[in-house]
């Protein structure tokens, strides 16, 4: 079985985003990128399918500019056995990134797709769901536990009351939580190997597909500030503070 | 224009987020109903149907639809999508499980998450773990739209529409729930709690973390935590706050042993007045705490509980 895992680029999650002041969008000049941190977890869980047995062959893909070969490179990195890079200068909606890898998925004959839950740019939480419904596969979202079982797929899912674990049949689409697992680092060996594993660079057009964003971004601002606190001395002050002044207890 | 809200309930009640993304589709559109599918879902098209706003509650029998099955929901949602403007849902597990399926089997845009209604076509949500707010347009002919609950109030229940039966559609048998572990709490849930006590890291083990339960229990308060206190084991996975967890916008946050990372802020900065107890100064969730309380958690956490 091939297992298609989907890595974004992104902003590194340490780094505090600045709303540009023309509103147009987000500084992203010389800020440090990154491989969006469920996709890292996305990947692990893949190798060690791999290496369980389970999958003979993981493949990264990333949709955006040539820049997300370096994520790419990341992915083959950790262990990878081959990426797909499908390039565009285009601005890509969740749509579009669902519609590009169910093609590859259908190209490929992959028995699982591995997404990551939420990119933590556009903070969408959609692709997996989509692609499963383009591919009219079935979906467990916010995994937090994976087990292949010959043609079935058992996860457990993290939801509002606590758990839940689901059974379906493959191929079908798994999304990321935080809890899945830890993700390997990439070793200085794997990295120099990397570099010789094969990357194929696709367009949107070889693939079929249109891109074109369906949503307009009219303006992005900056949230609401608030007004800076007071620090309190004590707990006496604290409860006073609660009790006379916001009057919250 | 009329829109169609997914409701999200247990069989006898509809769950939080249902009454908010309801007064959030009655911003988008003039007219909103309800789609409320199970067995045995009476009591929850009932609570339906009292919401403020609504013209009409759709109630689909159907076993199929208890375990939120996204596929049977999607397979549900989809032919009726045609008649409606907008397919709104709220940004819970559930919603986000079945909303974007809806999208793309309607070759539509979806838009996650909104926090304010700017018109019919017009919504702003958060990106970037809410450092920055997008105000987004969508061109399509059904807009699939999930609802953040603290954006909005609960619509009110005093509505009386009326609540007609419609088909249910295929049971597609595509996954089915194994088993459910769900966190069992005498305390209020945490999404829609008034007061809220959340603990991090800094409490060191789940042992010491049940300090908090005695604050919880005089505060009335639900417990929340960081992803720290979560990935070590002190509490269960729903009680995460923030950008990847749980939104919570309370009266009160107390936020105990917690740093205060981007992705903590996510989900509370909302909150009309943060307590942040910590033993560093420098913690940067002082920087959005209405009152700070710099100290040992360990010796302030008890002497509060007694005092407040
Ligand atoms: C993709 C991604 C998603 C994430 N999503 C979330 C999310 O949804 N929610 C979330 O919370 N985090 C999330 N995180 C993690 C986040 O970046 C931080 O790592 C996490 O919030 C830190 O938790 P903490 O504040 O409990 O731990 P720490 O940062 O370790 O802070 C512990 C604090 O406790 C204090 N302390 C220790 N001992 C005492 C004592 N005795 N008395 C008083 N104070 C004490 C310390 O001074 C410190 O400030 C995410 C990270 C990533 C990469
Ligand atoms: N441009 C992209 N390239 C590759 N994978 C992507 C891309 N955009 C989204 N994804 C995948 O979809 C997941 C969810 O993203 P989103 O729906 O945007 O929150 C991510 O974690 C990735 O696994």
């Amino acid at each position: 079985m091939k297992i298609l895992v989907a890595v974004k680029r992104v902003v590194d999650f340490n780094v505090k985003v600045r709303v540009k002041s023309d509103e147009t969008g987000v500084e992203l000049a010389n800020v440090k990128m990154s491989m969006n941190p469920f996709d890292e977890i996305a990947v692990e869980e893949a190798l060690k399918l791999k290496e369980a047995g389970r999958a003979a062959e993981v493949i990264v893909v990333s949709a955006g500019t040539s820049a997300c070969q370096e994520t790419l490179r990341s992915g083959l990195a950790m262990g990878a056995d081959r990426a797909i890079l499908v390039e565009t200068d285009a601005e890509l909606q969740p749509l579009a990134v669902a519609k590009l890898l169910a093609a590859l998925a259908k190209r490929e004959s992959a028995g699982l797709a591995i997404l990551g839950k939420q990119a933590i740019d556009d903070d969408a939480n959609q692709t997996g769901q989509m692609l499963a419904a383009l591919l009219d596969w079935p979906q467990a979202t916010f995994a937090s536990k994976v087990e292949i079982d010959g043609a079935a797929a058992r996860v457990t899912r993290e939801i509002d009351g606590g758990l839940e674990t689901v059974e379906m049949n493959l191929p079908a689409v798994v999304t990321t939580d935080l809890r899945l697992n830890t993700p390997r680092y990439a070793t200085l060996p794997n990295i120099m190997k990397a570099k010789k594993k094969p990357l194929d660079v696709v367009k949107p057009a070889d693939l079929g597909v249109d891109v074109a964003p369906r949503l307009a971004t009219l303006k992005v601002s900056e949230p609401p500030k608030r007004k800076a606190g007071a620090m309190v001395k004590d707990v006496d002050e604290l409860v006073g503070k609660l009790k006379n002044e916001a009057k919250v207890v | 224009m009329t829109a169609l809200v997914i409701a999200e309930h247990d069989g006898s009640h509809l769950r939080g987020g249902t009454a908010n993304a309801v007064a959030a589709a009655a911003k988008m559109a003039g007219e909103v109903h309800v789609l409320v599918a199970g067995s045995n879902a009476q009591g929850a098209a009932g609570e339906a149907a009292k919401l403020a706003g609504v013209a009409k509650v759709l109630h689909v029998p159907g076993a199929h639809y208890d375990g939120g099955s996204p596929e049977n929901h999607a397979a549900l949602v989809v032919p009726m999508a045609r008649g409606y403007s907008h397919v709104v849902a709220g940004a819970t597990a559930f919603g986000k499980s079945v909303a974007p399926r809806v999208a793309a089997l309607l070759d539509v845009a979806q838009v996650s998450e909104i926090t304010a209604v700017e018109s019919s076509d017009t919504f702003v949500r958060p990106i970037y773990a809410g450092n920055a707010f997008a105000t987004v347009r969508s061109a399509d002919a059904v807009k699939v739209v999930t609802v953040r609950a603290t954006g909005f109030d609960a619509a009110p229940a005093t509505g009386s529409a009326p609540v007609e039966a419609a088909p249910a559609g295929p049971d597609l048998g595509r996954s089915k729930v194994l088993s459910r572990e769900l966190t069992k709490s005498a305390r209020p849930e945490l999404a829609g709690a008034r007061r809220v006590v959340s603990g991090g890291r800094g409490l060191g083990s789940a042992e010491n973390f049940k300090m908090l339960e005695a604050l919880a229990d005089k505060l009335g308060a639900a417990i929340g935590a960081s992803r720290a206190a979560v990935d070590s084991g002190f509490v269960p996975n729903d009680y995460q706050v923030g950008q990847t967890g749980k939104i919570v916008a309370p009266e009160l946050y107390v936020a105990i042993g917690i740093s205060g990372a981007i992705q903590h802020l996510a989900g509370m900065k909302d909150s009309k007045v943060i307590v942040a107890i910590n033993k560093d100064p420098e913690a940067p969730i002082f920087q959005v705490a209405d009152y700070g309380l710099v100290g040992d958690l360990f010796q302030l956490v008890p002497e509060l509980t007694a005092k407040i």
